[in-house]
C-alpha cells in the first residue's frame, strides 16, 4: 500500500510526534516501504486461526485486591521535569 | 595476585575467589582499569566505580564468611535498559536524559542480592530498537573484532551491542542483555561470545524499560556456556510484580551440563537456508550439524513452513506494542521536556518533546505501530499478524511433537558488518534478525554459541532453539556444541 503525505501527517498526529511538513514526503515513502514488506502476510491463509493472546499458555496470577505500595510522593516526583507543590506541572490545559 | 584478571570466566573467578587467589576488589579494580582504557569501544556509557568498589568490598566479606552464592564478587556490566536505582538508566534515548530510577529492576536486584558487582551501564540501540547499536543517543558501540589488519569499524550488533563489546573485550566478566527479536543472540554471534534468551516468562520484566512486552526477555551474555548457565539461574524466577513471569522452579542449570547428548534429536529446518547466504555461514551450519551428530545426537531434517513470515509479523507486533509502551514518554513524569514557545499548549508539549527526544528509528516504529493499530487497519495488520504468530508457534510445536529436542540454525545471516552500511534502508537492517525473531514470536529459549570464524577472521555463531522451559537441556546441547567446536579466538587489542 502506498501511503500519502496526508496519512503520514495523521499518523504523526496520532503518535503525538511533531513532524515538519517538509519531512512528510520522505516519511510517507518510508511507511510505504515498511508496509510493503509487511503485506507479505496477506499470502498466509489464516482462516479459522485464533490470534495469539499469550505466547505461554498460563493463567495470569491473581492476588487480593489491596494496596501493596504507596506513600512515596517525593520519589514519584523526583524525576519530573517540572513538579510544584506535590504535583506534576504542565502547560495550561483549559483556557 | 593473578594476571589477566579481566579475562577470567565467571566459573574461574568463582573458584579463585573461594580459594583466596584473588579478591573481588582486585577483580573489580582490574575491570575498572580495563574500562577506562576502552572508551574507543563505546561500550560503557555510565561508569559506576564507587558503587562497584563498595559492592566488591561487601562481596569479599561475604565470601570470607562462607556460603556465598556463585555470582558473589563477580563484576558485571548492565545494559542501559535495566532500571538501576540512583544510576542513569535511559535506554540509550535522549528522551530519558537525566532519568535516575528510584527503584531497582527485579533482575538486577536478584544479581545484586547474589553479590554481583555492577561496573556501569552498557550501550545499546535506543529502546532496544536496532541491530547494529547505531540508534543510540550515546553514539555507536564498536566491535572489538576487526577484519584482520583492516581498521574498518564494525558493528558489535544490536541491540545489546555494548554488552557484547564489553564481554568480548574482557572489560567485565559477563553482562546482562535483553532480546526482543535477537538482541542478545545476534550481538553475541558478532563478537564471539555466548548469549541465551530464555523462555518468555523465565525472567521478570519488571524494571526493564519496555519495548514489546509480549516479546521482551532478559538474559546473560557471557564468555562460555557454563557462565551462561550460572548467570541465567541467578536472573530467573517468579516475580509477583510481573504477571507474565512464570511461577516455576528454577533448576540448577550448571549441574545439567554433562555434555552428553546421546539419544537427543536435533532438527535442521530447511527454511533457514536462505538465498544468497554466505558460504561461510553454510559451512558453519553443516559443521555444527556434524559436531552434534558425532556427539551422539540424531539429526533430523525438519520444516518450519511459516518462517518467511516471521519478520513481517514481528514488524507489525513489535511496533504496535512499542507505540503503546512508549506513549508514557510525554515530558510530564520523567526525562526530557521540550522548551515551549509562547502560547504552546499541552499537545504542543507532547509533540515537541517526542520529536526532540526520540531518534529516527524509534519515531518510525512508534508511527508504524500507531498506524497498524489505528481504526480501519487493526484487523488487516495487527490481528492478521497475531494469527500468523499462532501459526509460527504451531510450526515449532509440531516439530517438538515429532520428538525434536533442539533445533540448530545459523545465528545471523552474515558476520559483523561495517558501521554506517545498512542505515539507509530500515528493511535491510530488519533482515539481520531473520534467524532469531521466530524464537521470540514463539516464546522459546534460544542460545547463540560461537563455533567458527569467517575468511576475515571474524567470529560466527550458531543458534540452538529449545523446548519451552527446558533451558537446562538446551544449555547442555550448547555445551556439547561448544566442546566440539573448541572456539578460543579472541580479538586483538587495538583500543
Amino acid at each position: 500500500m502506498s501511503i500519502d503525505t496526508e496519512t503520514a501527517a495523521r499518523v504523526a498526529k496520532l503518535a503525538r510526534i511533531r513532524v515538519e511538513p517538509e519531512a512528510l514526503p520522505a516519511l510517507a515513502q518510508e511507511f510505504s516501504n515498511i508496509l510493503g514488506f509487511i503485506e507479505q502476510l496477506n499470502e498466509v491463509d489464516v482462516d479459522g486461526v485464533e490470534p495469539m493472546v499469550s505466547v505461554t499458555p498460563m493463567r495470569l496470577k491473581r492476588r487480593t485486591d489491596g494496596v501493596t505500595d504507596g506513600g512515596m510522593q517525593d520519589k514519584i516526583l523526583a524525576n519530573a521535569p517540572d513538579a510544584r507543590e506535590g504535583f506534576f506541572a504542565v502547560p495550561k490545559v483549559v483556557e | 595476585m593473578m594476571s589477566d584478571l579481566t579475562k577470567l570466566k565467571i566459573s574461574e573467578a568463582r573458584d579463585a575467589l573461594r580459594k583466596g587467589d584473588v579478591t573481588s576488589v582486585e577483580l573489580t579494580d582490574a575491570c575498572l582499569k580495563a574500562i577506562d582504557t576502552a572508551d574507543a569501544l563505546g561500550a560503557f556509557v555510565h561508569k559506576t566505580p564507587e558503587l562497584a568498589m563498595g559492592q566488591a568490598k561487601s562481596a569479599d566479606d561475604r565470601i570470607k564468611a562462607g556460603g556465598a552464592p556463585d555470582l558473589c564478587g563477580i563484576p558485571l556490566g548492565i545494559k542501559d535498559l535495566f532500571c538501576t536505582k540512583g544510576v542513569p538508566s535511559q535506554a540509550a534515548s535522549a528522551i530519558l536524559n537525566g532519568f535516575k530510577p528510584e527503584y531497582e529492576s527485579t533482575v538486577t536486584s536478584q544479581l545484586f542480592d547474589a553479590g554481583a558487582v555492577m561496573l556501569g551501564k552498557l550501550n545499546m540501540d535506543e529502546f532496544a530498537m536496532g541491530s547494529s547499536n547505531e540508534t543510540s543517543t550515546y553514539g555507536n558501540a564498536i566491535n572489538p573484532w576487526r577484519r584482520g589488519n583492516d581498521a574498518t569499524a564494525l558493528t558489535p550488533g544490536g541491540s545489546s551491542g555494548g554488552s557484547a563489546a564489553a564481554v568480548a573485550a574482557d572489560l567485565c566478566l559477563a553482562a546482562t542483555g535483553t532480546d526482543t527479536g535477537g538482541s542478545i543472540r545476534q550481538p553475541a554471534a558478532f563478537t564471539g561470545i555466548t548469549g541465551i534468551k530464555p523462555t518468555y516468562g523465565r525472567c521478570s520484566r519488571w524494571g526493564i524499560v519496555a519495548f514489546a512486552s509480549s516479546l521482551d526477555q532478559a538474559g546473560p551474555m557471557t564468555k562460555d556456556v557454563r557462565d551462561a548457565a550460572i548467570m541465567l539461574e541467578a536472573m530467573c524466577g517468579h516475580d509477583p510484580k510481573d504477571s507474565t513471569s512464570a511461577d516455576l522452579p528454577v533448576p540448577n542449570f550448571e549441574a545439567m551440563l554433562t555434555g552428553d547428548i546421546r539419544g537427543k534429536t536435533i532438527g535442521i529446518p530447511r527454511e533457514y537456508r536462505m538465498d544468497g547466504m554466505p558460504d561461510a555461514i553454510e559451512t558453519l551450519w553443516s559443521e555444527g550439524r556434524c559436531m552434534l551428530e558425532d556427539a551422539g545426537a540424531a539429526i533430523k531434517d525438519i520444516s518450519l513452513p511459516h518462517t518467511k513470515y516471521a519478520l513481517p509479523t514481528y514488524y507489525v507486533i513489535a511496533p504496535a506494542e512499542a507505540s503503546s509502551n512508549l506513549a508514557r514518554y510525554d515530558g510530564v513524569r520523567y526525562g526530557h521536556r521540550a522548551k515551549l514557545a509562547q502560547g504552546d499548549g499541552i499537545t504542543d508539549m507532547y509533540e515537541k518533546t517526542r520529536a526532540e527526544g526520540f531518534g529516527p528509528e524509534v519515531q518510525r516504529r512508534v508511527m508504524v505501530g500507531t498506524y497498524v493499530l489505528s481504526a480501519g487497519f487493526y484487523d488487516a495488520y495487527y490481528n492478521r499478524a497475531r494469527k500468523v504468530r499462532t501459526l509460527i508457534k504451531r510450526d515449532f510445536e509440531d516439530v517438538f511433537a515429532q520428538g525434536v529436542d533442539a533445533i540448530l540454525t545459523p545465528a545471523t545471516p552474515s558476520a559483523a558488518f561495517e558501521l554506517g552500511k545498512k542505515h539507509v534502508d530500515p528493511v535491510e537492517m530488519y533482515l539481520n534478525d531473520v534467524f532469531t525473531v521466530t524464537v521470540n514470536l514463539a516464546g522459546l529459549p534460544g542460545i547463540s554459541v560461537p563455533t567458527g570464524v569467517d575468511s576475515n577472521g571474524l567470529p560466527l555463531g550458531l543458534q540452538l532453539i529449545g523446548r519451552p522451559w527446558e533451558e537446562g537441556d538446551l544449555l547442555n546441547t550448547a555445551y556439547a556444541l561448544e566442546q566440539a567446536a573448541g572456539f578460543v579466538a579472541k580479538p586483538t587489542q587495538w583500543w
